[in-house]
């Protein structure tokens, strides 16, 4: 049993709103995976919650006329993983998504409620960042429309107000068109774990092995997830070679601030953006139709 | 106590009952319906011990309400004998020595379950990354996998 | 041999796979109230003040029971044999609810309440305050003059214990080279999928009846009574079906408490089922255990002299103490030959959780530190680390000089050879060159010994009864434990075999009820299919033998020269006489003479043999990232006869899985400010998935041990014992950098290497 004293269903996005307005204390559920799990650790105590499982348009996953991927927020990862849009446009995401926990928990968690967390170590966070995805929020003011990377605002905490519901994820056509992506997740297992540091590397090729385009995300390096955009800089327009994989890891070094715990050490955490930055982007290059000479 | 009716199948049967909202399905299936086979051993979704399928797919329903149940089909391990016949995948684990203290089997059988009614076919890692959200102390999952591997194959 | 020696199905296979096998949380009880203990959130220091006047006002809370309600005497809890002499007693340091604050979780108050989520709800509002001590979570921290005693009049010592033989000075002098090292092993937790928990209600004749998940249901029953203060014979203890042990049930943990608790509500039925979380904490851990190792080498590899020392850390209560690092002292004497010998060992308590039994009880740790000690040693001398161990081994015809045992059968140069072929050790070895690749890889291996049961230390007694049915069929009770491992199935197997029918025609009792079955210590010390089968066999023998001269009687022939063979009574020269079913049916029925065929026998053993084994390990490690990826594995046994191969390899399975988690995953975490334990849960405490663990080879060498009931030495614990030290080996070898301390997980190595100039 689970201390909940109040529970209600919303069978539409604008209910849902309406809800919360109605009763701050409501929080959203959509999964469960993680705040059921708060309320069994008593980390939240007499639980009002409001269902977003109701609402069959959260669990969508389409494409616009304009090219635009869209996901709903309530799509789980098992989902995403297996769904012919995402695996054609964006299968980095679907390899990322597939690294959450074990296939019972990517049955049930939710890419939104994986986002609203606001943890560095979610799953689909470096990989939305690296295709500069652009969250849907809708709330009684009206809708709005921002880029993940200005959600995250702290360690477990987003930029989600008052009475406001994450509705969809969007990626744009020339986000991640004719990129190539790659995603790894370090942790300590290879199923039901916590990343110790997690990489997703995403990039474009032109003409002989010329990037012309290239974005590193990182979890777990910083508070939030995060870009290391000088990195990324160094990289475009450079032919690839080992030497440029060298300094782009050396670079993201200096743009990271892992902190140290007891599940890993400030200075381990720097030895993985290095190294796995290299891995990913390396994946990303062969990926993206890049020739390892 | 708020409780909530639901209309749900279990193991091939119309089940219509009032859940109290605090339950998770796997409170209602051990506490109300008697469906022991579905055990406890974590109860927030680390184990897979509590393992049933939804509509087809594992899920632990420690950490699903019972109130979502509404509308759903749920199978545990006590509806895979039939007529007093083990199932391919029961009688796979009975083979191959998949079972010692036998607390994480009826979940692992579940989702070795889901995994056959796919329909697809299976590697070896692939088998190892569908049944790696459960855990396995006796075993080392290796007669597991082999229990698996028998019945999923041709 | 028709019955033992075949890969027999489980007899409790079918139940298991239909989820009809009842646990203890399974089984219904009407009118069930639920335990919530009240722990503390500090590890070192005394409740001042506590207040559960909230809690107690609660609607559907019961009861709030504290420490200041419950005996004020102590009792001990390790699943030992009890003994008559005080000075072998365990040690007696737990009350059933303490205000002294021992380890973060330790059980100041418990409440009783209509279910578990009031019960949980209740403990919210219970307010205490505490007077802190500094949090003792190391020896040093224990030892130092001045320390805080964890219990009084200890000086945080449970016990210390040392042994000499043969001359030490004239032995160490004899060496051409002497070498030192330190290692050390991590705290971890066994992990039975099923949590402990037990329930426990007051018949109408006012006895306490406890029905738990446990591997010792008779030292069970003695425990409670002496925690409650009250006869034996006044607690039953029942077992239903248990989800795994490994050594945290050979331990009273939850019982007393539960048997207390109903006293005080009437004889209501109250259970506690703890949740995984103060599994963790709350029942028993793995002995972390320092090591220092000295030993003293000729230039041929002979070893003249060794010596170890060793502390064990285990935590806030004694549990099964000091009787771990004692046993690590043995193995340690038995596997490897010399002429002096030295150990010193002490047991401190700590502000950590209680640590007791685990599978192999001291002997994955001394393994670790003896095996990875004895491949640097021939590693420095440049000598083959096979022949180097295979020239100290102990030998067929050994006898230990304190115990005074025998081994009359040792099969480790098998072992070894087995492994080394199934690895293609020389070929590998012979192809690999220097390497300087970002992945390396090396191979390993590590032997071990053990024992089967505890004698001469304890009693090792085993009580089996068998009754035949009207149609030939038996049923068979034992005092021995089933709790996954397959002990009902092997002794099916062993009274089917001695009494010549079909193993289905024994029926196996697997529930236990200290009402009910035949005495019998317990499931521990991989000792049950020696022990408890010594046990079996004279109880079938029995049988037959009252058979045939039944059968005797209704024949005319003189039972000397009749036997039984397929459920059937057989002449000399196997020709049938009468189907086994006449007989058992004229039995029960001959108006004359009726007298079923009953046994019921108790057995003391006297012996115990040496089992042997090893690990041969492959592993890559990369370089820059510190994670280590075993390649193969191969865990050979010297277990005697193998009475099920597919048990058999069962064991070795999860034994090898556990032994690699050890070696590479595992460990409990504790703030080393405040002694609060950090991943007591199964996200953050890695055991490994499906995904994570290697293709396990299993191998056999089956020797016939001839002190055993059918050849047989103990099986279940051996297979944890040297994976560590084998990885550990094959990391050095892949590597050339030696890690002394578990776990060897990816921070542990990159430090290393990073320390080395390696990355």
């Amino acid at each position: 049993m689970y201390d909940i004293v109040n529970y209600e269903e919303a069978g539409t996005v604008q209910e849902a709103i309406r809800l919360l307005q109605a009763n701050p204390r409501a929080r959203l559920i959509a999964g469960g995976s993680d705040l059921l799990v708060k309320i069994y650790k008593g980390k939240i105590t007499d639980a009002e919650l409001v269902s977003l499982r109701g609402i069959i348009a959260l669990k969508d996953i389409s494409i616009e006329g304009d090219g635009t991927v869209r996901i709903g927020a309530c799509a789980t990862f098992s989902r995403i993983a297996g769904h012919p849009l995402i695996r054609k446009h964006v299968p980095v995401l679907a390899e990322a998504v597939s690294r959450v926990g074990g296939p019972q928990i990517r049955n049930i968690g939710t890419i939104g409620g994986n986002i609203c967390n606001g943890v560095t170590s979610s799953d689909s966070a470096p990989t939305l960042f690296a295709l500069n995805a652009l969250l849907r929020l809708e709330g009684a003011g009206g809708t709005r429309v921002a880029p993940i990377q200005d959600f995250y605002l702290g360690p477990g905490k987003v930029d989600l107000r008052q009475a406001e519901v994450l509705t969809e994820i969007l990626l744009t056509k020339e986000n991640y068109q004719g990129f190539g992506g790659h995603y790894i997740k370090f942790a300590m297992r290879e199923a039901m774990d916590i990343a110790s540091l997690s990489c997703a590397a995403v990039c474009k090729i032109v003409g002989q092995n010329v990037i012309a385009d290239f974005r590193l995300a990182l979890g777990v390096a910083a508070p939030t997830p995060m870009r290391c955009l000088r990195a990324e800089e160094i990289a475009r327009g450079r032919v690839f070679s080992e030497e440029l994989l060298l300094e782009t890891g050396r670079t993201a070094v200096t743009e990271v601030n892992p902190r140290t715990s007891w599940r890993a050490t400030r200075e381990y955490r720097l030895q993985l953006v290095e190294e796995l930055s290299k891995r990913a982007f390396k994946q990303a290059f062969v990926k993206a139709g890049g020739v390892l000479l | 106590m708020i409780t909530k009716k639901i209309n749900c199948t279990v193991n091939g049967r119309q089940v219509s009952i009032e859940v109290d909202i605090r339950a998770s399905l796997l409170d209602v299936l051990r506490d109300s319906l008697h469906l022991t086979g579905v055990k406890k051993g974590c109860a927030v979704g680390e184990c897979g011990a509590c393992t049933v399928l939804i509509n087809g797919e594992p899920y632990d329903s420690c950490i699903y309400l019972a109130v979502w149940a509404d509308g759903q089909v749920i199978n545990t391990i006590e509806g895979e004998c039939k007529e007093g016949r083990l199932s391919k995948v029961q009688q796979a684990f009975v083979d191959e020595g998949a079972v010692q203290c036998g607390f994480c089997t009826p979940g692992l059988i579940m989702s070795t379950t889901a995994m056959l009614q796919s329909g697809k076919k299976f590697t070896r890692e692939e088998i190892k990354a569908e049944l790696s959200g459960h855990m396995c102390r006796c075993t080392g999952y290796q007669n597991i996998i082999k229990a698996a591997q028998k019945a999923l194959e041709d | 041999m028709q019955s033992v020696g075949k890969s027999v199905r489980r007899v409790d296979a079918v139940a298991k796979v239909r989820g009809m096998a009842d646990y203890v949380d399974d089984i219904f009880v009407k009118d069930m109230l639920q335990v919530k203990v009240f722990r503390s959130t500090i590890a070192n220091g005394r409740v001042k003040k506590l207040d559960v006047s909230r809690a107690r006002a609660l609607p559907g809370v019961v009861v709030v029971v504290t420490y200041e309600d419950v005996p004020k005497h102590t009792f001990p809890t390790a699943g030992h044999p009890y003994n008559k002499d005080p000075k072998h007693q365990d040690v007696a340091d737990r009350r059933l609810l303490t205000d002294r604050v021992r380890f973060f979780g330790d059980e100041i108050a418990a409440v009783v309440a209509v279910d578990e989520l009031t019960a949980v709800k209740a403990l919210r509002l219970i307010d205490v305050e505490y007077e802190q001590y500094e949090p003792i979570l190391t020896a040093e921290a224990a030892l130092i003059d001045g320390a805080v005693e964890i219990h009084e009049g200890t000086k945080n010592i449970i016990a210390r214990s040392e042994y000499q033989l043969g001359d030490w000075e004239e032995a160490l002098a004899q060496a051409d080279e002497i070498f030192e090292d330190e290692f050390s092993t991590s705290t971890v937790q066994p992990c039975a999928l099923e949590n402990h928990g037990a329930y426990a209600y007051m018949d109408a004749s006012g006895r306490v009846v406890v029905c738990t998940s446990t591997q010792i249901p008779h030292i069970c029953r003695r425990v409670v009574g002496q925690a409650l203060g009250i006869p034996w014979g006044r607690v039953r203890v029942i077992k239903p079906c248990v989800g795994g042990g490994f050594g945290s049930k050979q331990d009273v943990v939850v019982e007393p408490l539960v048997a207390f608790l109903t006293t005080v509500v009437g004889g209501r039925p109250v259970k506690l089922v703890l949740t995984r979380e103060e599994t963790f904490i709350a029942s028993r851990v793995r002995h972390a255990i320092q090591f220092k190792l000295k030993t003293g080498v000729k230039k041929d590899g002979a070893i003249v002299a060794r010596q170890m020392t060793a502390v064990s850390l285990n935590g806030g209560y004694a549990s099964h103490g000091h009787a771990i690092v004692d046993n690590s002292g043995e193995k340690y004497r038995h596997l490897y030959d010399q002429l002096a010998i030295k150990f010193a060992a002490t047991t401190v308590y700590t502000n950590m959780p209680a640590a007791g039994a685990m599978r192999g009880y001291g002997i994955p740790q001394v393994m670790f530190a003896l095996d990875c000690h004895m491949e640097d040693i021939a590693r420095a001398l440049r000598l083959d680390p096979l022949d180097f161990r295979l020239k100290n081994l102990n030998k067929t015809g050994y006898t230990d000089p304190i115990l005074g045992i025998t081994v009359r059968s040792n099969g480790l140069p098998e072992c070894i050879a087995k492994g080394r072929r199934l690895i293609r050790w020389d070929e590998k070895k012979a192809a690999r060159r220097q390497q300087s690749g970002p992945k390396r890889r090396g191979l390993g291996m590590a032997c071990f010994c053990y024992t089967a049961g505890t004698y001469p230390l304890n009693l090792e007694i085993a009580g089996a009864r068998i009754v035949m049915n009207q149609d030939g069929s038996v049923q068979l009770q034992v005092g021995a434990v089933e709790m996954g491992q397959g002990s009902d199935t092997v002794f099916s197997q062993m009274a089917a075999e001695t009494l010549g029918i079909p193993v289905d025609m024994v029926h196996l009792i697997s529930e236990q009820d200290t009402e009910i079955t035949p005495f019998d210590t317990g499931a521990y010390a991989s000792r049950q299919t020696y022990i408890s089968g010594m046990a079996v066999k004279k109880a079938a023998a029995e049988i037959k033998d009252k058979v045939l001269r039944h059968c005797g009687l209704m024949t005319g022939i003189s039972p000397q020269s009749l036997d039984i063979a397929d459920a059937w009574v057989v002449d000399h020269k196997g020709a049938r006489v009468m189907p086994l079913a006449e007989v058992a049916l004229d039995g029960y029925y001959n108006l004359a003479c009726a007298a079923p065929f009953t046994a019921d026998v108790t057995n003391s053993a006297t012996t115990n043999p040496l089992s042997y084994g090893c690990t041969f390990a492959e592993v890559e490690v990369d370089l820059a990232t510190g994670k280590v990826k075993v390649l193969e594995i191969y865990n050979v046994h010297d277990s005697g006869k193998i009475i099920n191969p597919q048990l058999a390899e069962g064991q070795v399975h999860g034994g090898v899985s556990m032994g690699l988690g050890y070696a590479l995953y595992e460990q409990m975490i504790f703030d080393p400010a405040t002694g609060e334990p950090l991943n007591n849960n199964l996200l953050d405490y890695k055991l490994m998935t499906a995904a994570d663990t290697p293709e396990i080879g299993p191998a056999f060498v089956e020797t016939d041990e001839p002190t055993a009931p059918y050849g047989n030495k103990s099986m279940g614990e051996p297979p944890v014992m040297s994976p560590a030290p084998a990885v550990r080996n094959a990391i050095l070898d892949a590597t050339g950098v030696k890690f002394n301390q578990l776990p060897m997980n990816p921070h542990r190595l990159f430090e290393r290497f990073k320390a080395e100039g390696l990355i």
